[in-house]
């Protein structure tokens, strides 16, 4: 009996007196760490994203702290938290214009010419290095939601075999934009309503045979536009968002209906 | 004189001969998991050297100053846990703050080993063996440097396979394992050097 009293005791006694020593021992050698950054930590999106080119939000914001990195360097923190990280830092707020990602493609399946029928995983990475992918455009959206399932924020969808990006979820982090092997999304400001949907710089005659809504750089566009916006280059149109007015009149007379006004 | 040739037969005995990994099996998971980078094997390898110096120390104190007079020797297991999983802690709070540089080099590493058996075992090892307190710290130190060895050797070998042509079916660690095994028998051949 004396053996088990003595036992539990003992380890009783070791654990309590390891315990007060690890307590002291915490408090004594407690290492100041900077508390902005654990606030700014919580100004971030927290998705570990890595758009900002850290290891992760911990570091990041362990970079801003140390004035390594710049207060506006989280694109999913948005503009509320920028404007919170700039005040924990004691900086003004950079002007930022909200970014998001649009999808430079209407190919939807029936409007741009199928090629073959891919049958196989469903990646756009892997379809796009098979002939040249399942659609007949090399610049469509091949449609298996590689940006999908990059993005952190559950913003884009698949319609018709082309993705969709919801505005509003969007904080323009760039992880689709890395993803797409097609390079089909590009970060735009957000106020930029007017866009050119279609990447295709073929020949008009080319372009046309293989999508429905392909820009084949007509011009008309750019001759109806009054403040010099639009630019035909490469073969196919876009609109300067400086120069722009967002006055619609470009969409009324594209014949293949690749400008859209959101 | 004679001492000090046994200390140094002693020493070559629990790097080789003894190998914590190859002839006795003791901590093959870290030997398993933290081996695929030289780096990161290096810095493996010496914070269980730290480790196992200290916890040897700590634990012969413990059983030999605690245990033995109490007749509580059954409770050594236990009490070993108890005293390198507070230990570990206490080190790794004590070099944060006073030497940032090994820590940050020891990194992740320092914690994890709280749960390594190959610390737990050299405690233990020292009690069969009777060792005093001098052989019980220098089996500490050597057997985690034969440790250090074999968990450096084997991220050569790994970071080599990288680059090899392999079987499907043998890729990653069927490959590994069975390299871990051939070193096991290469080992072998120390047997009786001591």
């Amino acid at each position: 009996m004396t053996t088990i009293l003595y036992a539990g005791l003992l380890l009783g006694i070791l654990g309590l007196i390891f315990g007060l020593v690890l307590t002291f021992a915490s408090k004594k050698f407690h290492v100041e760490v900077d508390e902005r950054v654990e606030q700014v930590k919580n100004c971030l999106g927290g998705a570990n994203c890595g758009a900002c080119g850290y290891a992760g939000c911990d570091a990041f914001a362990q970079a801003v702290v140390e004035g390594k990195a710049p207060v506006n360097g989280c694109a999913p923190a948005g503009e509320k938290g920028i404007k919170e990280i700039s005040r924990i830092m004691g900086m003004e707020a950079p002007d930022t214009e909200k970014m998001v990602a649009r999808v430079l493609c209407q190919g939807e399946s029936g409007v741009a010419k199928d090629r073959y029928i891919y049958d196989g995983y469903q990646s756009c990475a892997i379809a796009a290095g098979l002939a040249g992918g399942p659609k007949d455009c090399r610049f469509a959206c091949i449609g298996l939601g590689d940006c999908q399932d990059k993005c952190k924020f559950g913003a884009i969808s698949m319609k018709n075999g082309i993705a969709a990006v919801d505005a509003a979820k969007c904080t323009a982090c760039g992880a689709c934009v890395t993803a797409c092997p097609r390079n089909v999304l590009k970060l735009m400001p957000l106020s930029q309503s007017v866009i050119v949907r279609c990447r295709n710089s073929d020949t008009a005659r080319m372009a046309r045979a293989v999508c429905m809504d392909a820009c084949i750089g007509c011009g008309r566009c750019k001759k109806e536009c009054q403040y010099d916006a639009i630019v035909v280059e490469n073969g196919y149109a876009r609109i300067d968002p400086d120069k722009c007015t967002r006055c619609g009149a470009c969409a009324q007379v594209c014949p293949c209906h690749c400008i859209t006004i959101d | 004189m004679n001492e000090i040739v046994n200390i140094l037969l002693f020493m070559v005995s629990c790097i080789l001969t003894n190998n914590f990994i190859f002839s006795r099996f003791l901590g093959c998971c870290p030997f398993l998991g933290v081996s695929s980078k030289v780096g990161t094997s290096v810095s493996m390898g010496l914070a269980v050297t730290f480790v196992m110096t200290i916890a040897s120390f700590f634990c012969y104190m413990i059983y030999n100053w605690l245990l033995v007079p109490l007749g509580l020797t059954f409770m050594s297991t236990i009490a070993f846990i108890l005293v390198i999983a507070a230990l570990v802690q206490f080190v790794e709070m004590f070099l944060k703050k006073s030497s940032p540089t090994l820590y940050s080099a020891l990194g992740i590493y320092l914690p994890l080993i709280t749960t390594n058996c190959a610390v737990l075992g050299v405690a233990t090892l020292n009690v069969n063996n009777a060792y005093n307190m001098l052989y019980a710290v220098l089996n500490g130190t050597f057997s985690a440097l034969g440790f250090l060895l074999a968990i450096v050797l084997m991220a050569g070998v790994r970071e080599r396979l990288e680059s090899s042509k392999i079987p499907a079916c043998m890729k990653g660690f069927p490959i590994t394992l069975v390299a871990a095994g051939l070193m096991a028998v290469a080992f072998m051949g120390f047997s009786g050097l001591v």
